[in-house]
């Protein structure tokens, strides 16, 4: 056993990556063996911190000072003055720290969140598994093959209330009964970590910071319907995300927490991962199925539903990354410890992304049910600029629309879609006053347009001529009627696409045209774009 | 893996290691280390402290360093801070000292009481 007196946390999440953490690392390795600390002070690479705005990010423990922008020059002076004569480097603390010692707990940004599926990330190493371990790791997996039916787990998910986090929102203990139910000589279980969503990267920084959650989420729940075999399935560009994973998975297999007869229970599971090719409809649930068979990533008609026929024919279920990881806990503290979270109707958390025109960048993970005004304001540390508060988009480009009269709506996935909105997978796109609406749409509406994958004609055709209705709005060409037709078409494809990408296609395109009309208004009737950004 | 016990034991194991990012209250040595402390032997006396708590595989005890407090003349200090109990403060400590104060205060919950030069 090796005992430190010190631990350096440096967060090795993928935007701290891009920000050169590794070179930080290795010169805080060297630095602290050319000082002789070596056998007193341990570097640990972590998962995501949370404030990727302020990376390369590290930790420094027992003090928990947070140190933000560190650079390679900067590594002498925090080993010097903080490792080896215990003072901490106040220049690097960040803003508002004068003497004292900021600790990585009480920043305001982490001050109001509540964290349940970024429990170990940013305190654990992702590369160890003792690590995991000691945080409670794969113990509600002991706990479920040692001492629970698998008929107890389905009614103690279903009695957490917990749902689904890609966006859909579909009770996750109902899914699982489904496939528990089905007869089926194989069943599997997917998780679903091909996060497309522009501006959604919590499931890579949750893979990244802690694979083995998503692991034992998933061997629970095949014990749960009685699968034994389980695939991830990660965008190819997830690299760090496959990268441990697949070390996770080798680890859990040399310790007997995958293979055969996991606890003497006679229950056994594997996982392995597929990589995604860059698809955005392979999120959706039967795309991802045949792309795992080898097909070409389409949907498939609906039903027969993936829970009875999925996989090569098989009963599956298919979760999100982010609901794997509130399996664990849920099962460890049971239903009511996870109810004490959130909102009555959307018990637990959700992970956000933080991104656009906001101070604080970066990971959270918030209390479902809280407001937009305390996420911007209390957590994301304001608009940059002082400037005006314009829309924030949940759930990625094919999230809603929120304005500044929905600041105070609580955020859970039941209130939203009752103004038009929804909360969706977890991207949180602000935007100030100097956006200009149908500059945005036009940019949304493209990108569906690019991504449609062409099987069914309401969203093949609907989402080209969506683009094509509004880039001429946009051009200056609109005519009185083209708002209308946008609508309707809108609806049309909402009704009748096969699948989530032209159901959804349309969302952000109808809330903007609810509540901020009089933008769409101005480019066609007065040929004038109000914030001056298209070329009307 | 065929047993809980099993994972319990690995889990005993790997929590000793972390133990110290858990940010929970418990004993806490501070060695001086402004540049006196260090000229004094602050470094000999911090690295006999790790390797006394090592020895007697000692895991719930966070050591610390601080800054000069004025005393330069007393260096190497050390506080050894239990919790709910006061803070106590030696002097002059070498590594002779060092393991002496793990010895017996840590470990036996006895203050040296001749080498102490503050306790409040």
């Amino acid at each position: 056993m090796e005992f430190y007196r010190s631990h350096v946390l440096v967060c090795g999440g993928t935007p701290c990556v891009l920000e050169g953490c590794k070179g930080v690392r290795d010169a805080l390795i060297a630095e602290v063996k050319r000082r002789g600390l070596d056998r007193e002070v341990k570097v640990v690479e972590t998962g995501c911190l949370g404030p990727c705005d302020l990376g390369p990010v590290i930790v420094v423990y027992p003090e928990g000072t947070l140190y933000q922008k560190v650079h390679v020059s900067d590594v002498p002076e925090i080993v010097e003055e903080h490792l080896l004569k215990g003072r901490v480097v106040t220049r690097l603390a960040g803003e508002g720290v004068q003497a004292g010692v900021v600790k990585y707990e009480e920043p305001t940004y982490l001050g109001v969140q509540e964290r349940i599926v970024l429990r170990n990330c940013g305190t654990i190493d992702p590369e160890s598994i003792e690590e995991y371990i000691a945080r409670d790791g794969y113990r509600a997996l002991a706990k479920c093959l040692t001492e629970m039916k698998p008929a107890d787990v389905i009614e103690a998910v279903k009695k957490s209330g917990l749902v689904g986090r890609g966006g859909a929102a579909f009770p996750t203990g109902l899914k699982w009964s489904f496939t528990a139910r089905a007869d089926a000589d194989q069943k599997y279980i997917l998780c679903n970590a091909d996060e497309g969503e522009p501006g959604t990267f919590k499931d890579r920084l949750i893979l990244e910071g802690d694979p083995h959650s998503i692991l034992e989420g998933m061997a629970i729940a095949g014990y749960a319907v009685g699968a034994d075999k389980g695939f991830i399935y990660v965008r190819g560009e997830y690299v760090l995300s496959i990268e441990r994973l697949g070390k996770a998975i080798e680890q859990a297999k040399a310790l007997g927490l995958l293979g055969a007869d996991i606890f003497g229970s006679g229950f056994s599971f594997d996982v392995e991962i597929r990589k995604g090719a860059g698809a955005y409809v392979c999120g959706e649930e039967t795309a991802l199925i045949e792309s795992i068979e080898g097909k070409r990533g389409e949907p498939r008609v609906k039903p027969p539903y993936p829970g009875t026929e999925g996989l090569y024919g098989k009963p599956t279920v298919v979760n999100n990354v982010e609901t794997i990881a509130n399996v664990p806990p849920i099962l460890l503290n049971g239903a009511d410890w996870f109810r004490k979270f959130g909102t009555e109707r959307c018990p637990g958390t959700k992970v956000f992304t933080l991104t656009g025109d906001i101070n604080n960048k970066g990971l959270v993970e918030v209390p479902m049910g809280i407001t937009l005004r305390r996420v911007i304001y209390e957590i994301g540390g304001g608009i940059p600029g002082g400037r005006g508060f314009k829309m924030a988009q949940t759930g990625g480009t094919s999230g809603g629309c929120l304005p500044k009269e929905l600041l105070d709506v609580p955020m859970d996935y039941f209130t939203l879609p009752e103004h038009g909105s929804a909360l969706g997978s977890g991207a949180l796109l602000i935007m100030d006053d100097t956006h200009c609406i149908v500059d945005i749409a036009e940019c949304f509406m493209r990108f569906f347009e690019h991504e449609s994958c062409g099987k069914c004609t309401p969203c093949r055709e609907g989402t080209a001529r969506l683009h094509e209705i509004v880039a001429k709005i946009a051009r200056g060409e609109g005519k009185p009627g083209d708002l209308e037709l946008l609508d309707e078409l809108g609806s049309a494809m909402q009704v009748s696409s096969l699948c989530g990408l032209g159901q959804a296609a349309p969302v952000p395109i109808k809330t903007m045209l609810r509540y901020f009309r009089d933008e769409f208004e101005a480019h066609i009737n007065d040929r004038l774009c109000p914030t001056g950004t298209c070329g009307t | 893996m065929k047993t809980v016990e099993e994972l319990d034991r690995i889990r005993k194991q790997a929590q000793a290691m972390t133990r110290l990012r858990e940010g929970k209250e418990t004993t806490r040595i501070v060695v001086g280390m402004g540049t006196c402390g260090i000229a004094a032997g602050a470094r000999e006396t911090l690295a006999a402290i790790m390797e006394e708590l090592a020895k007697r595989n000692i895991q719930d005890v966070v050591v610390t360093q601080t800054g000069c407090i004025g005393l330069c003349e007393q260096e190497p200090i050390v506080d050894v801070i239990k919790p709910g109990a006061t803070k106590v403060t030696y002097g002059k400590v070498t590594k002779e000292k060092a393991r002496q104060i793990v010895a017996s205060h840590i470990v036996n919950g006895q203050v040296v009481g001749e080498w102490v030069i503050a306790s409040a």
